[in-house]
């Protein structure tokens, strides 16, 4: 019987391919990726069929959490967020900043401290402020620090616009308090950041 | 393993020539590298934008302000939903003193709520809606309600507090 010989061949793989696959996926990645940003509360924000998108720049956000702490953030989109901090101690001469709080102020995300303790917040350095127990931005009508720092937000920056992330289970009282705060400051349009659901109109034509 | 053959091509005889190495170079561990690369990438990025819901308040008076007299509405096409502290859904038409309709409890879903506005809206020519949240409510409920708003497509609803008279109808319904 003739035996039928089978050549052996070599088991190596010509990797360029591959290779060139996965440095295209990484270059489509890094040139599309925005990195998730560093909040310092977790939000779970109710779902609606709105399709409206968010802009990244020119925005002042509110946050709700849970417990119904108030948290302030803006983008720093032309150093308005310098201008912010500078506004606020022409406002509050007691505040006298440091170039060093003034760092911190920028690079910090959400701000929820009253005024007084802004001072010791933004000089504790990166990991202390991560930890530090925000106690939320005051909106009591006797203290509502949160109306100055709307009103200082938008002289900072006059295109700003206005959105309220709150969390599904914080009480109503608390939004209305913020809207009521938003209204006193003559912001009678603003958006409620929310996940994107199923709008059932358009489900019923597919 | 690895793919690093150097072929020989130089005879015994032949020790002038250099040996000629292949240019072939091992990439697996690039390829590695790459990938490990594209999963952070993957695993970091935001794709989606969060959406968004617009809100428009009207403005409040101010002092000073010439008087402004409240638009007339007719009782009859006004729906009022009230959303209560346990996540309970109410509604009437009409006064709180004299309902149209009278309050009966509905729920969050398709065949609740949405199918009430949608008979109404269909009934009723410029109706209006009146959402009160009672001081117990969630922020989802509200965005819930708001967003049956839009799904239903009625145009004109606003966010008032709750009236005394009907705290009163609520407290008569819960007892029976």
């Amino acid at each position: 019987m003739p035996k039928v010989k089978i050549p052996r061949k070599s088991t190596l793989i010509d990797m360029t391919a591959m290779c060139d696959v996965a440095f295209l996926l990484l270059t489509f990645f890094m040139l599309t990726t925005q990195f998730k940003s560093d909040e310092s509360v977790i939000v779970d924000t109710p779902s609606s069929i709105s399709e409206i998108k968010l802009p990244d720049t020119d925005i002042m956000n509110i946050t709700i959490t849970k417990e119904g702490k108030v948290f302030f953030s803006m983008d720093n989109k032309n150093f308005s967020r310098e201008k912010l901090l500078a506004k606020m101690s022409e406002k509050y001469p007691v505040l006298q900043f440091t170039a060093e709080e003034e760092k911190a102020f920028v690079l910090t995300g959400s701000i929820g401290v009253p005024l007084n303790q802004l001072k010791d917040y933004l000089g504790r350095d990166d990991y202390e402020r991560k930890i530090y127990n925000q106690p939320g931005v005051p909106i009591d009508s006797s203290n509502n620090e949160l109306g100055v720092w709307i009103m200082q937000g938008r002289l900072s920056n006059p295109n700003v616009r206005i959105t309220i992330k709150g969390d599904q289970g914080c009480p109503w009282p608390i939004v209305h308090k913020v809207i009521n705060t938003l209204q006193d400051k003559n912001v009678n349009k603003f958006n409620l950041i929310t996940d994107l659901e199923a709008d059932p109109n358009k489900l019923k034509g597919m | 393993m690895a793919e690093l053959e150097q072929k020989q091509v130089g005879t015994k005889g032949k020790k002038k020539g250099r040996k000629k190495m292949s240019t072939r170079v091992d990439l697996t561990p690039m390829v590695d590298l790459g990938f490990l690369l594209v999963t952070f990438f993957m695993l970091t990025t935001t794709f989606s934008k969060p959406q968004t819901m617009e809100i428009n308040m009207p403005v409040k008076p101010r002092a000073g302000d010439p008087p402004v007299t409240a638009p007339v509405v007719a009782a009859s096409k006004t729906v009022h939903i009230i959303i209560d502290e346990e996540n309970r859904l109410f509604w009437y038409r009409g006064l709180a003193t004299q309902p149209l309709d009278p309050l009966a409890e509905t729920n969050f879903s398709a065949l609740g709520i949405r199918k009430v506005l949608l008979e109404k809206n269909s009934s009723i020519d410029g109706m209006i809606v009146l959402i009160k949240p009672t001081n117990g409510a969630s922020y989802k409920n509200v965005v819930d309600i708001l967003d049956e708003m839009n799904i239903t497509n009625v145009k004109r609803y606003a966010i008032v507090d709750v009236d005394p008279a009907d705290f009163d109808l609520l407290k008569e319904y819960k007892k029976i």
